[in-house]
Order: structure tokens, then sequence, then C-alpha cells
């Protein structure tokens, strides 16, 4: 019976809030930040209808009947968007009983789909989107194979409704990492990422030959149909890599199979081949700041790897926090590359590629700059009302909506820093001190 | 309880005069007793500094922000340093003549960023197994081990804290994986061919311990002891109280001599912090195992210097304020395990406004390059949650807190004259994501130079490697 009751407010919340939703609300006087690469606009208007945005930019005029909201003074922004993050496959990391971002003893590889365990009621989840996050591109991890599995598009509403896109794209492992999962070595990934493609066509041209489901079978059916949909691009390849040559190699994979659409994440020596990667069309979600030649496919390493890619071309985006500083890191490191524009011998972002790189960019990546990613019209609504320069570590978020709903301003962390603001007991146990 | 090296010099000179006062009072005593060999007090430092500042010019930075390190702030104003050390700061200082006069307009000026909690050089970066020598983790009490004896002078991230981060001192520990991990070592951000010569002369040296679930799942998962945190207590028990006896033998034996007891490299260091000169760096996440803590240093004796990472510190405050106990705390880690679950933003915000000693730490190789920034967000959190702390309050966080929690308040942390010139010039704000060090001065040596690719170090390892160490 409790539990009857329980469903039944769940499933009330999240009507209140789509029809809140449908209301057309205009957010006027800000400073506009669109997220498509462009200069913060000062005075801007941002409308939205039906859960899209209508429109955006200066001198927009403001629908009849809607509800208006003043920014002046604040800055109206499109919402983060993390990309590689484990954010809502996770309770706590090293809990393993709430980790579901890896399978290391699971028969299955590419055919893992990460859709099934999204889980929007996660803490972090809401932690998170009170830090100006409301997308994120969840993505397995490598367990016991090269192939992580496939990784979901989500938003990060508070209601039910998480995933975006299911299948969204695959993750495979090809430099030191890659090594490992194969057995020891780079050549063992690549025998094991070629025989794996060289099964999914046996199997589409005779399903019924096909083994894949005996207990050393390499490939099993549902590795068979997801590589096959990475073959024909109907799925992005995202792939992990560092090192300059392990860059080279992968790019050269068109070759053999030219309708991978290919994704490059990692990429700390990317500046070394930057041009390659710009004539190859690839676009890259990069580590924002890794400096340190943190293994010796990295020896590379600079802060400058992000702005000289983009300088030469690159399509990059910036991948997500996630682990112990929570998804919301990622504006701190797209500030720091504004930052180093003013280190002599430096290369970072202009302020519009910055934001870009943590919001359009990785909706660009999965050919989804369309849809979200940005204040443009016709995107999804996912609107952050900022106190400041979202990218300066002073701001923080006053207002959110995604899909045009406005979001809760509470989480789990507010609630422990009510409880705790005065450290000592009054009069009952902390216990008894909630909202 | 700190020892300096001036103090730790005379403890020395005690030591060895004790012998002496035992011969003076032999001849008055009956013959029994001038049988008794004279104590031999085991070396306190057998493995000494050898560190000397880099040359460097009178220099006068004028027209900038002033952050002094011990909470106030000066606009337009000046810091003169020569001879390696801080000589005076206030509105305006006179340039001695022929010294370097930078104009600091639109610039901070702050002392140098001290990290208490780091594993440069013990975890050093390329991060593969032949390097990984920070945990001895083949026992849970291993306070015999040194974190200096594992240190790579010629970890390639020495030079990225220094170059964006501006840390110019460092305290690097064992890692966490034992109850008692080793000693620390605390060292000047300078490259040098030795361990040695970055050693920060008089630091005394620290004790690392931990409590939790890292002893507990390492040594659980070998089927020994400890598995539970109430068998981490229970082990940590058994070794001080062994270490109390210890302590008894020897100081009866530096005190009058006779039969020397047997020597223990292990309880060489539970004794120094028995005594006082070992400082406790206790990484701990819980409150309530905090609290525990605190009563286990009760019952042997001890003081707990400081609890690292610390993240449910914000829930005993007054606790900590108490017990004269810091905090040393990352900005806004939470959720990467069970004990990390309850971290929030506002950790640091509320010891301050409790009154109990806290500061920033990094543990991460890539956070020590912008604890700046890390500060900067615990200061956003705070004034979201109506907590008022001045931008100039908080640097104690990242110099003066952590110098006095590394017992070298007394040289380094503030800018105060007579101090170790250890100077940031930042190209703005250093609360502002936009901005990086200018320059970094240690000892009134200028080390870093972001105009001049030649004051920026390559380390052995990156040199002559794609990239040579971020310089290009």
């Amino acid at each position: 019976m409790k539990r009857a009751i329980l469903l039944l407010a769940t499933m009330l919340a999240p009507l209140t809030i789509a029809s809140a939703g449908a209301q057309t609300v205009a957010i006027t006087g800000g400073t506009l930040a669109i997220g498509d690469g462009s200069a913060p606009i000062e005075g801007g208007t941002v409308v939205i209808a039906d859960g899209r945005i209508l429109a955006a930019g200066r001198g927009v005029a403001v629908p009849a009947g809607a509800q208006v909201i003043d920014a002046t003074g604040k800055w109206v922004a499109a919402g983060l968007v993390s990309a590689v993050t484990d954010l809502s496959l996770v309770d706590a990391d090293g809990v393993s009983e709430s980790n579901d971002a890896g399978a290391r003893s699971a028969p299955f590889k590419a055919a893992i789909d990460v859709s099934v365990a999204i889980n929007p009621a996660g803490v972090k989840l809401g932690n998170e989107r009170l830090g100006g996050v409301t997308r994120a591109l969840v993505t397995p991890n490598a367990g016991g194979s090269i192939f992580a599995g496939q990784g979901a598009v989500i938003d990060l509403g508070a209601d039910p409704d998480a995933v975006m896109r299911a299948r969204a794209f695959q993750f495979v492992e090809l430099g030191e990492d890659g090594g490992r999962l194969a057995g020891g070595s780079r050549p063992a990934a690549y025998a094991s990422l070629r025989d794996a493609f060289q099964q999914a066509q046996d199997y589409r041209r005779n399903p019924a030959a096909f083994d894949g489901r005996s207990r050393d079978a390499l490939v099993t059916r549902g590795d068979a149909e997801a590589l096959l949909r990475v073959l024909d691009g109907q799925v992005p390849l995202m792939v992990h890599v560092e090192r300059a040559s392990d860059i080279r190699t992968v790019l050269g994979l068109t070759r053999d199979y030219p309708r991978l659409k290919l994704v490059l994440v990692g990429v700390t020596e990317g500046w070394l081949v930057a041009r390659e990667i710009a004539a190859a069309r690839v676009p890259v979600i990069a580590a924002a700041l890794a400096d340190l030649p943190a293994s010796f496919e990295s020896l590379a390493a600079t802060e400058s790897n992000v702005g000289r890619m983009r300088a030469a071309g690159v399509k990059v985006a910036l991948m997500g926090g996630g682990g112990q500083q929570g998804d919301h890191v990622i504006r701190q490191y797209a500030g720091n590359l504004v930052a180093i524009t003013r280190v002599p011998g430096a290369t970072g972002l202009d302020w519009g590629q910055a934001f870009a790189a943590i919001t359009s960019g990785p909706a660009e990546a999965l050919g989804m700059g369309a849809d979200i990613g940005s204040l443009r019209p016709g995107r999804r609504a996912d609107v952050v009302l900022w106190d400041g320069d979202p990218l300066e570590l002073s701001s923080a978020p006053v207002a959110i909506w995604i899909d045009g709903r406005p979001q809760p301003m509470t989480s789990r962390q507010t609630e422990l820093r009510d409880r705790y603001l005065t450290p000592t007991e009054g009069a009952l146990p902390k216990a008894y001190e909630r909202r | 309880m700190r020892l300096g090296h001036g103090a730790r010099a005379l403890a020395t000179l005690a030591a060895v005069a004790l012998p002496l006062g035992a011969c003076a009072t032999k001849q008055e005593r009956p013959k029994s007793a001038a049988a008794k060999a004279p104590p031999e007090p085991y070396a306190r430092d057998p493995y000494p500094s050898t560190y000397r500042p880099y040359p460097g010019v009178p220099t006068l930075v004028r027209n900038v922000v002033i952050f002094d390190g011990e909470g106030n702030r000066i606009d337009n104003g000046s810091v003169l340093f020569a001879d390696g050390k801080i000589v005076a700061v206030g509105a305006a200082v006179e340039a001695p003549a022929g010294a370097t006069v930078i104009d600091g307009q639109g610039k901070y000026l702050t002392p140098g960023v001290v990290d208490i909690h780091s594993h440069l050089g013990d975890y050093p970066s390329p991060q593969v197994q032949a390097l990984s020598d920070g945990n001895e983790a083949t026992a849970p009490v291993t306070a015999d081990v040194w974190a200096e004896h594992s240190v790579w002078p010629q970890d390639p991230g020495f030079g990225r804290a220094l170059a964006n981060g501006g840390v110019t001192t460092l305290q690097i520990l064992p890692g966490s994986a034992n109850l008692m991990g080793g000693r620390s070592v605390v060292l000047k951000n300078v490259y040098a061919r030795t361990m040695q010569a970055m050693k920060f002369p008089g630091a005394p040296y620290g004790l690392k311990m931990a409590c939790g679930e890292n002893p507990k799942r390492v040594y659980g998962s070998k089927n020994q002891k400890p598995s539970t945190r109430m068998g981490n207590v229970a082990v940590d028990r058994q070794t001080w109280a062994k270490a109390v006896a210890y302590k008894r033998k020897w100081d009866k034996y530096e005190r009058d001599g006779g039969d020397m007891p047997d020597r223990d490299i292990a309880m060489d260091t539970l004794r120094g912090v028995l005594s006082g000169e070992i400082l406790v760096q206790n990484h701990c996440y819980r409150a309530d195992e905090m609290a525990i803590v605190l009563d286990m240093a009760k019952e042997f004796g001890y003081h707990v210097t400081a609890f690292h990472h610390a993240v449910e510190a914000y829930k005993i405050a007054d606790l900590l304020k108490a017990n004269g106990t810091c905090a040393a705390v990352w900005a806004d880690w939470y959720g990467f395990k069970m004990e990390s679950y309850d971290g929030i933003g506002e950790n640091l915000a509320i010891l301050e406004k409790s009154g109990a000693c806290a500061m920033i730490h990094s543990d991460d190789e890539n956070g020590i390059q912008r604890l700046n920034q890390e500060v900067a967000k615990v200061l956003s959190s705070a004034r979201h949650a109506g907590i008022a702390i001045a931008p100039e309050v908080a640097w104690k966080w990242l110099s003066l807190g952590p110098a006095k929690a590394l017992g070298i308040d007394r040289q380094t942390g503030s800018l105060r004259p007579g101090k170790m010139a250890d100077v940031v010039l930042w190209n703005g704000d250093p609360f502002s994501v936009y901005t990086r060090p200018d320059r970094v001065w240690i000892d009134g040596a200028l080390l870093y130079d972001a105009h001049d690719p030649k004051r920026r170090p390559v380390s052995d390892f990156e040199l002559g490697q794609p990239g040579a160490g971020d310089v290009k």
C-alpha cells in the first residue's frame, strides 16, 4: 500500500513539471552564451516554447503571453554537456555493488547497452544538475575486452525519462588500455578489433551458421549486431587513444572500413598530428588539462593540446569530469583553456570556443548538434541561468530548465549543507533536522 | 609540539651533552653505577637536507594587490625581498639601489602555495609500476618506511605544480593502504639531482596514518587483519601500546645510559610521535572515525596534527576545534567511494566559520596545479550558502595554514619580514579561473617566469622526449 502511494507520487511529480514546461518563457536582459562558439551577447533574450528554443539573441521579441524572467546582470547559457562520463551508472565508484560502468567478467562486449542501467534518481545526477550539467554522453568502461559497449545520451532532468538516445555510440580501447585488455599488446588489440569486425560480417552473411553462443565464442550474436551498426556507420565508434602514432593508426582504419564514423577520445598527443585529424574530419573529445606525461603514450602532454588542435581545424570537445570531482568540473576545465591564452607560448581557446567545447562540442561529435548543446533555435531548451560568467569559479546556477522544464534547485548536497551549517546539535539530534 | 631545525639542533646538543652530565655525576656515585655505558642516541636526521637557495636579486614588486597569507590585503602595495628573505611589505616600500623593480599593475602577489598532501615523487608521472613507490602495502603497519626513500626527484609533476600552481613547498606522504604508512618528507619545490637537495631545511617529519576503507580493504582482501574498522583500531592500539613501552625504554637509556635497547626503526618513528617531534598526518574521511582517532590519541598521549581528506570534517567542526586538530580537505570531491558519499563543497567554509583549523590540499598531480582555484570554488560555495569569507582570509588555507600544520610556519607561509621569500606574482586575481602565475620565486630565486622560457624547468625524464616538459 505504502509502495503504491509512493509510485503515484513519483508519477504525478513529472506531470506537474511537464505542464509547467508547456508555458512559453522569455528570459530577458541577460548575457547570452549560445554555446555554438560565438562570443557572449549582452542584453539578449531567450525564448523557450514547447520544450525547445524558439529564439535567442539581441532584439528577440517576447511573444504575447510568455512568462518573462528578468536576467539583468545574469548569464543565460546553454546547459553543459558532460562527455565520456559514468554519471547515472554509478552511485559511488568504489562501491562495486553500486557500479554499473564496467563488466569485467561478462561474456558480452560490444553488445553491452548502458541505457538499461541509467538511474535518473541517482544522487550524483541531482548534484551535477545543480552544477549546470544538463546532458551527458554516458560511457561504459571496458572490462574484459577492448569493446566497452554502447553508450547513451541522457538528460539530467528530474523526471524518470532520462535516456534521450540509447546505443548512441560504441566505445573501444586501442591504446595502452586496449593492449592490456586484448591480452598484452597493441597488435593483439588490433587483431581483436579486426577479427570482431570480420565475425560481424560473417554473421550478416549467414546468421544461421554463426556460432556466437558457445562458451568460447569471441563474438556473441549481440556483439555482432552491435558491431554491424558500427561498420555501417549508423553508430559512431568512439576510440580511446592518446599517442600520436596510435591516432594515425586509428585514422587509417577507414581505409578498410570506409563507413566507420570515428570519434577520438583522450588524444593527449593530438597536437602532434592535428592536421591529419582535421583532414580526416574526425571529431575529438579530449582531456582538457592533461599536461603530464602520465604514461608512455602521453609523453607530449600539454595544456595547449586542445587549443592547437582547434587552431589546426579539428573539432574538439572536452571530456567530462566524473570520478572524484563530478561532472561540473568541465566548466573549470574550459575556463582554464581561456586562461592560458594569456600565458606566452601557450595556445588556448577564446571564450566562445571554450564554452562550445562543453556544450555543442560533445553533441556535434555524435552528430546531435541540431538537437542539443546550444541555444540556437530548434534545440531542446536546456538553459541555465547563472549569477555570473558560467566559466568563472565564483558563479553558480540560479535557475535551470531541461527540455524547457524548470528543475529543482536543491540536491542531497544542499540538504547536507543545510543540516550542518551549524555543526552542533540543537534541541534534537541532527537526524531530525530536515527540510 | 613542533620542533623546527633550530629546536632539533638544540635537542641533539642536549642529547650530546647528556653523556657529559652523566660523567660529571659518575664520580659521586657508587662504583656499580660507574660501570654503566654512556648513552648513544641514534641519529634523528640521518638523511639531512642539502638544499641551498639559488641566488636571487633584491626585488621590489610595487603597485600590486597583496594577500599576505595572514589574512590581510593591501591594495596598491609593495613587497621587497632580498637575500632570499622577505624584507618589507606595505603601502609604500622604497627600492634599494640596484633592486629589480616590477610594476604589479593588474596583478596579485601572494605567498607561495604550500600543499600539505602530495604524492609527487612517490607516485610520479609516468604512472608505471616501476615507479609506483607510494604504498608499502605488504603489512598494515609500516611505520619504518620513509617516503623520502621513494621520492624520484625527476617527477615532471614538480615543474607543473610550480609553473601552473605557484606551489613552493609540499609534503610528500606515503599512501593510505596502511594504518601507519610511514614518514612523510617536506620538500622545497626546486628540482635537484637528489632528494636531499630538495628537502625543506629543518622541517619536522610527519607520520602518515590512515583509517577507514583503505586499510581494511587492502588487508581484508588478503584475508589478513585488519578487515574491519574495529580491526583498524585494534591494530593501531596494539602498536601504540608497544610504542609507549619502546619510548619508555629508550627515554631511560638516552637519559641514564647502560645497555642499549634493541633498535626498531618503526618504533623510532612512533616514539618521535609520542615525544612530539613527528607530526601525525591522518587520512580519514568520516566524522565518527575522526572522533575515535582523537580519543585514541588521548589514550596513548599523542596529538593528531591534521586529518587529511576529512570529507565529513564539517559535521564535527566543533570537535576538531576543541582538539586543536586541523582538517586538510579538497574543495568539492565527493561520491567516489562510500566514505566520501557525504562530501559537500562547503566543507572548508563550515570549518572556517566554526573557528576550526582548516586548509586546502591536493592529493593529486593535477589538482596541485590549481589549488588557488579549488579555494575559489570553496569561496563560491560559501557565498552561495550565506557564509562570508574574505579572499585574503581564504589565502591562509593555501599557505600559512598548511605551513603551521607542517611545523614550518616560522620559516614560510606568509609575507612576513624575515621569512623565506617564497612568493607568487599572479597575472590577475588568483581566485579567478582566468589567472595563472606570472612569476614564482623560492627563497628569493626566480624559478618560474611566464615571459622567459629559460625560467621553466624540464625534468630529466622529459628532456629529449616529445614536448620536452610543456615548455614548447
